[in-house]
């Protein structure tokens, strides 16, 4: 049973390998520049404009070679700081983390006591049922606005937007969790005469734990997508500063390592709460 | 960095000529101005000491020789024999002083924002006893909300915003002040190579067209175009508001047709093979204005030392970029990733005025874009009559008022005296715009004047 596990685990890694290799390429191969035998124009005009421009096409898509220099020249030097508006990709990154981190935690501490509140209470349940309903379904940077406008402070407005975007899945995951722990267990604590506290924490909270850890995970992948839209929008520092600071250079090479680097920080990020996820479930 | 060097060093160079004239990188610079910021008291102490040995030995040649023969402290003593250094540097440091010199500065990427950008490597800012941090902005409207939220001490606007913030057209009115434009003329239109034979805005019906801003200049002088050639802008054209970086990237997408927008995007749309371009602005209006250095009027209440050094600091480097032979200096010092983060070839072309339009040719126009800092209220006030002929504003406007309280043209006329230059009469000035003259005293007949207009 174990080297047919291992086997396939194996088969598995060869077919993402042969995936990828074949994917580079393709795009290698379609990235090339076109053979030259476009308009020559004079020597000093062609001196003026991009290699592309002066043959008479559009500056061609970078090839997986490019981005790899790119994404090399990144990744040696990832903490350098030359001026204001020019910081190495480690310390965008680390921008980034802190306002998902700071967001992220805040909703989480308002969603999970208001979820077991919604949870516990069928009344508090359908009386904020429609305003959970409504503002659920928002997009987070339709925030930004007003938030920019009633805050008054970039950094705290984009903060305030991760709490927006990643409170309403805890919150619901959180009561669904509540509301759902088994009749039973609830029953044995009342016949054994538990207070309020012990059965929250005692009873509820274990049974509705894994439910509750789900809402953090779908949270903290919401609030590392919306991160990178906030800071594009707000600018200053933050990956999503970066990714606009090289769109305005229309570096594609510079945004793919950007995009390449935001999954591996997505993955990590969401791995680390499976892994928490794990700690708390239990066999029924 | 003549300023922050020793002057009591044998080989110092004194000269009166600010430091970028020397032969250091940017990066220098910018690092000799870390330095002089961190040490603050011995910085006034040197710009002061700087001053005095300048006015003892006018040059710089007898100064080194000077000190040569004697030694610094020698020279230092016997100088503060006839003249108190330390009351001197008290003095300097206390009366003029800034009230606030850590400063914030926002600015968009855009070449018309260069003195804003390039007195901080270039040491402008520094010269006049300040630490602007200059800091990059995605867009218009952030970098309006910021300046309105004080994040911002002052910041790069487009002419018409301040009008826009004072009036309260498009968010709150506060009252703000544009004391100095940044530049004149260098906004094109680019359009994409496809519509290289429509180059009659007649067969633009349809066209899809962005501009940086509701509140710009170039969604003035894109409609203004347009409404000449018979075209209604509202109906006829679609035009949209898009960030001026976004703009090349939407005409590659082909989302738009074309743009009216600042450079660096048009010689950027070039460079990259996406479109060309169809006309400078400056072919429309030459000495239009475009950009602006904007403060609100809280902050000049309370801060008046640091905006005069602000300003003079701004005006000396509008100055400085106006001369033709700086500007390949500058294109190399705003490039870098941390102000515009262009190619250099990009923006040289665009400050030097040698291009290649997108279509083969090279072209000359030493005049693409040039820098006045002078913010003519006549400006003020046909922008003023554009904003009412769209639409922007409804009802009655007192022209004169709104651009004397916002165009703040008599602080500019003091302090370019000051920094020693010689400031226009803000009473003359003629304004030619498509060969239509404008006359800035009959303002409403002049909006009656137009076939297309909103009011």
């Amino acid at each position: 049973m174990a080297t047919l596990k291992e086997s396939l685990a194996l088969k598995s890694a060869l077919l993402s390998v042969l995936l990828l290799a074949v994917f580079l390429g393709l795009w290698q191969l379609a990235a090339q520049p076109a053979a030259s035998g476009g308009t020559i124009v004079d020597p000093e005009y062609a001196k003026l404009v991009g290699q592309a421009a002066a043959t008479g096409s559009k500056t061609p898509m970078p090839t997986p070679a490019d981005i790899g220099v790119a994404l090399w020249k990144h990744l040696s030097d990832p903490f350098y700081v030359r001026g204001t508006n020019d910081k190495g990709i480690g310390i965008q990154l680390a921008w980034s983390i802190g306002r998902v981190l700071a967001g992220y935690l805040l909703a989480a501490a308002v969603a999970i006591p208001l979820g077991f509140l919604i949870g516990m209470s069928p009344l508090v349940y359908r009386a904020l049922d429609p305003f959970i309903q409504v503002l659920k379904p928002v997009s987070p940077l339709a925030w930004m606005p007003l938030a920019l406008y009633t805050i008054k402070d970039s950094q705290i407005s984009s903060i305030f937007v991760i709490f927006i975007c990643s409170i309403w899945p805890m919150l619901i995951n959180t009561a669904f969790g509540v509301a759902s722990v088994r009749r039973e267990w609830l029953n044995v604590a009342r016949t054994l005469e538990v207070g309020p506290f012990r059965k929250a924490f005692r009873v509820i909270l274990p049974a509705a734990a894994p439910t509750i850890m789900t809402g953090m995970r779908i949270s903290i992948g919401i609030a590392w997508l919306v991160i990178v839209a906030a800071e594009m929008l707000v600018g200053g520092t933050g990956i999503g500063y970066f990714v606009w600071n090289e769109w305005n250079n229309l570096s594609i090479a510079n945004i793919v390592s950007a995009i390449l680097l935001i999954g591996l920080v997505g993955l990590v990020l969401d791995q680390m709460l499976a892994r928490i996820a794990r700690l708390v479930t239990y066999p029924e | 960095m003549t300023m922050f060097t020793d002057p009591f060093d044998a080989k110092t160079l004194l000269s009166r000529r600010c430091a970028c004239g020397g032969n250091h990188t940017p990066e220098q610079h910018l690092e000799a101005t870390r330095v002089a910021a961190s040490t603050e008291e011995s910085w006034w102490t040197r710009v002061v000491d700087a001053a005095v040995l300048r006015a003892v030995f006018p040059h710089d040649a007898q100064r080194r020789l000077f000190l040569r023969t004697v030694g610094a402290s020698t020279a230092m003593a016997a100088i503060s024999t006839v003249f108190p250094l330390a009351i001197a540097r008290e003095a300097f440091a206390q009366g003029g002083a800034p009230e606030k010199r850590d400063l914030k500065v926002g600015f968009i990427p855009i070449t018309c924002a260069t003195p804003i950008i390039m007195a901080h490597p270039m040491g402008f800012y520094s010269k006049h006893g300040l630490n602007v941090e200059v800091v990059k902005t995605a867009g218009w409207a952030v970098i309006r909300d910021k300046a309105l939220n004080k994040e911002y001490d002052a910041a790069h606007m487009l002419a018409p915003m301040p009008i826009a913030i004072s009036i309260g057209a498009g968010s709150n009115p506060i009252p703000f002040a544009m004391p100095a434009i940044e530049n004149i003329n260098g906004q094109a239109i680019t359009l994409a190579s496809k519509h290289k034979d429509k180059r009659s805005p007649k067969d633009w019906k349809g066209f899809r067209f962005a501009v940086p801003f509701d509140y710009s200049m170039h969604n003035y002088l894109l409609r203004y175009y347009v409404a000449e050639h018979g075209l209604d802008p509202d109906k006829d054209i679609q035009i949209r508001s898009v960030p001026p970086p976004e703009m090349v990237a939407n005409l590659r997408a082909d989302n738009i047709d074309g743009f009216l927008g600042p450079d660096p995007f048009n010689q950027r749309a070039v460079f990259d093979g996406v479109g060309f371009i169809h006309l400078l602005t400056k072919e429309l209006w030459d000495g239009h204005p475009c950009c602006a250095f904007a403060v609100s009027k809280e902050f000049i209440a309370q801060n008046p030392n640091t905006y005069r050094a602000l300003l003079k600091a701004i005006i000396e480097a509008t100055a400085f970029a106006s001369k033709a032979d700086n500007r390949k200096e500058i294109a190399k010092a705003i490039a870098p990733q941390n102000y515009l983060n262009q190619p250099e070839i990009v923006l040289e072309q665009i400050l030097t005025g040698t291009y290649a339009d997108g279509l083969g040719a090279v072209k000359r126009d030493p005049k693409r874009i040039d820098f006045d800092p002078f913010p003519w209220p006549q400006f003020a006030i046909w922008i003023l009559t554009q904003m009412k002929r769209w639409g922007q504003i409804k009802g009655d406007v007192d022209y004169a008022k709104i651009a004397a309280d916002v165009y703040l043209a008599t602080d500019t006329v003091q302090l370019m005296k000051e920094a020693g230059f010689t400031p226009p009469d803000p009473t003359r000035k003629t304004i030619v715009i498509m060969g239509k003259p404008f006359d800035a005293s009959k303002p409403e007949a002049y909006l009656q004047s137009f076939a297309i207009r909103r009011s």
